[in-house]
């Protein structure tokens, strides 16, 4: 067979198909029937409490949106994916979300490291993703320095630098008066969020009133926290300032076994879960923890009224990402409606517009020229989040004072300050 | 000061890495089975005495007691449907049989995981502890839960010397360990040996777990270090050899609390790997390895 004949026996088929393939692209891309769902991708960490309540909250949400008739008619479809905490399994579900189940918008994951991994695929593939959970500043970071490609990217979340900043006006405002409290050891573990928290503690807890006299990272898998607390205790410290979400059980149990004399605050992410009484057999018992909602306080209209239906319909309390998720799929039912339509630059637009009474506060994002683009604003009438501290098995609030219904005990090992 | 701190800090978690041990050696010496599901047999026994003590209010009692049943149950599990099946298998040749013993167990373990983590989420529990407080030793303020730890376990590694060097039937697994062929010459069946030697093991992880869960703590992510430590234990103890790895316990339990308290918590386990590397390439027999 000569060249030119192989090139015609080539090309033939393709003339033919032609048309058929034109027809059906101009059927795919034609206006979306009213019928035609809105589909959110979903992916989270199943196994890990955290995680396990982002599908959760936000097949809640949708089922509240669909109940009242969907978005303009259309219905509200959630797929979801278990990414067992891992990255690349995240990156493979994300590719399916969009390639294969053809999502809108994804609401992802509550580890850092594992939504900056997702970041690059939210941005090849233009499908705007929203993270309910992860703190690390790289992420709005990211989309501040390169817009242009990133600003698909939404950080639903606090970031640590703003985290740090709660811990630290609390601190403030409920514990150094009370503990007669002069100076602070930081203690994190060594994760991807971690660092910026730890730089803007070191920043912060010197503004209010707490030297910074010891500062331990350690590995998220250490077993033995005993060498860790007799460090802190050698630099004798009136507070510890966590940064701990990967471990919880095992340096609060410690503490309260070895009866380590100094009240613990800070982020301690399991200690927001409900399950974290049972879990340390009630060592959490007077640990102080900063957090954006825990169930029976009220941070705004809508939170209560959140709490009891997750509880009522999957048993336990929503985690801090379970809040988080829930207004996460709100607000972009409520900007796919603004944009009248789910294209993932519109979509983008009117997610940069939101204005959402949350359960947790009001939520608007940062723009373009601020440092955090796209991350949720921290402060006065938005979203401050709370001091919280387990006492007797319950989380009792303690900060902000409009929301406290609680006061600060002294944790069992620590005597009271003498005056 | 500091010193004394990491003397009586190290103890216990070197008791306890002793027991987790030396069931991992045994069934090496005995039947020359590596079982890589021995860090999720560990977390079973721990979670169980978790949900039952914790979750089903049993008390802590009850709830060790169900949490070392549990890990007895687990190990005669694992030897009579992945152990024993893999080694009377005609399919696999003789010489495969090791490599099949140890992806079999390897995978049984990641099952057992991956069920812990569904049912029970992956976040760590710790097990109701039997005693609580602090007594000071020296000037050491002291867990009585950490010293409880370390007399339990050495208690158990007692009766675990005294039943193999004085009882009878002790006396046919230690002679089994050394020699399978001529102790089914003296008319001994092997097969009953085994199943006495996965029994002694599951007890002895049931055991380790359950005190790890009270001490520390354990979650489904616990398992592979779990295992990784007990192996490297008994490697650098000597593959086989319970007092090798009763010595290399004590090792690296005050090696790292040594890296703990000088260096920093953060490198707490390299210079442990870093004599297991060593002992590789001067003694690859281990400290008191026979072969």
């Amino acid at each position: 067979m000569s060249e030119t004949v192989r090139v015609v026996a080539r090309h033939a088929p393709i003339r033919r198909t032609l048309p058929v393939l034109l027809a059906a692209g101009l059927m795919l891309s034609g206006p979306a029937r009213a019928a035609d769902p809105i589909k959110i991708g979903v992916i989270a960490e199943a196994q890990s409490v955290a995680g396990s309540a982002i599908p959760k909250a936000v097949q809640l949400a949708a089922d509240e949106i669909n109940a009242q008739g969907g978005v303009d008619g259309r219905q509200i479809q959630v797929v979801t994916y278990d990414d067992k905490s891992s990255a690349s399994d995240a990156v493979r579900a994300f590719q399916r979300a969009v390639s294969e189940d053809k999502v809108n918008l994804v609401i992802a994951s509550y580890i850092s490291e594992v939504v900056l991994a997702l970041m690059p695929w939210s941005a090849r593939l233009k499908t705007p993703m929203i993270t309910p959970g992860a703190a690390s500043n790289e992420i709005s970071v990211a989309v501040h320095k390169d817009y242009a490609r990133n600003r698909y990217t939404f950080h639903g979340y606090l970031t640590s630098h703003a985290l740090a900043q709660s811990v630290c006006d609390s601190a403030k405002d409920a514990l150094v008066g009370l503990l007669k409290a002069k100076s602070a050891a930081i203690m994190s573990e060594d994760a991807a969020w971690t660092r910026p928290l730890d730089a803007a503690y070191e920043e912060c807890l010197p503004k209010a009133g707490l030297k910074v006299v010891e500062h331990v990272r350690f590995s998220p898998d250490t077993g033995d926290f005993t060498p860790i607390y007799n460090k802190i205790e050698a630099a004798k410290p009136d507070l510890i300032v966590t940064g701990i979400a990967h471990v919880g059980v095992q340096p609060t149990v410690q503490w309260q076994n070895q009866q380590v004399p100094i009240a613990m605050t800070g982020i301690s992410g399991q200690a927001t879960s409900s399950a974290f009484w049972a879990n340390t057999n009630g060592g959490t018992q007077g640990v102080l923890f900063d957090a954006i909602a825990v169930p029976g306080v009220a941070m705004t209209e809508k939170t209560n009224a959140f709490t009891d239906a997750y509880i009522k319909r999957f048993g336990g309390a929503p985690s801090y990402a379970g809040y988080m998720a829930y207004d996460a799929m709100h607000y972009a039912a409520d900007a796919v409606k603004r944009a009248g339509s789910t294209d993932a630059d519109k979509l983008v637009d009117a997610l940069e517009k939101t204005d959402w009474l949350g359960t947790v506060g009001r939520i608007q994002f940062y723009g373009k020229d601020e440092t955090f683009t796209h991350s949720i604003k921290y402060g006065q009438g938005f979203v401050t989040g709370l001091l919280a501290q387990w006492q007797a098995g319950k989380q009792v609030a303690i900060w902000p004072a409009a929301v406290a219904n609680g006061t600060l005990i002294l944790p069992p090992a620590v005597k009271p300050a003498v005056q | 000061m500091i010193g004394l701190q990491i003397l009586v800090d190290g103890f216990a978690i070197s008791a306890l890495y002793a027991l987790g041990a030396m069931g991992f050696t045994l069934i090496f010496g005995v039947s020359g089975v590596l079982n890589l599901s021995h860090g999720a047999l560990m977390v079973m026994a721990a979670v169980a005495a978790w949900a039952a003590s914790s979750q089903f209010g049993l008390g802590s009692y009850a709830g060790a007691g169900i949490g070392i049943l549990c890990g007895l149950a687990a190990a005669l599990v694992t030897y009579f449907a992945i152990v024993a099946p893999i080694e009377r298998s005609k399919a696999i040749p003789r010489e495969e049989k090791e490599i099949f013993v140890l992806t079999g167990t390897l995978l049984w373990g990641i099952m057992i995981q991956e069920l812990v983590a569904y049912f029970f989420t992956d976040n760590p529990k710790t097990v109701l502890p039997i005693v609580e407080g602090v007594i000071e030793i020296a000037g050491v303020r002291t867990p009585k839960n950490e010293i409880f730890t370390a007399v339990i376990c050495w208690i158990v590694i007692g009766l675990l010397w005294v039943f193999v060097n004085k009882a009878r039937a002790g006396k046919v697994l230690l002679a089994a360990s050394m020699n399978p062929r001529g102790v089914t010459l003296l008319g001994h069946d092997m097969s009953r040996i085994y199943v006495a030697v996965w029994a002694i093991y599951g007890l002895l992880a049931g055991i380790a777990g359950v005190l790890l869960g009270m001490f520390l703590g354990v979650s489904s992510y616990s398992v592979g270090p779990l295992t990784a430590s007990a192996f490297s234990i008994v490697v650098l103890g000597g593959l086989g050899s319970v007092t090798g790895s009763l010595i290399a316990a004590y090792v690296v339990g005050y090696l790292e609390t040594a890296t703990a308290y000088l260096i920093s918590p953060a490198y707490r386990v390299i210079p442990a790997l870093l004599l297991l590397v060593a002992v590789m390439y001067l003694r690859p027999q281990g400290l008191l390895g026979r072969r």
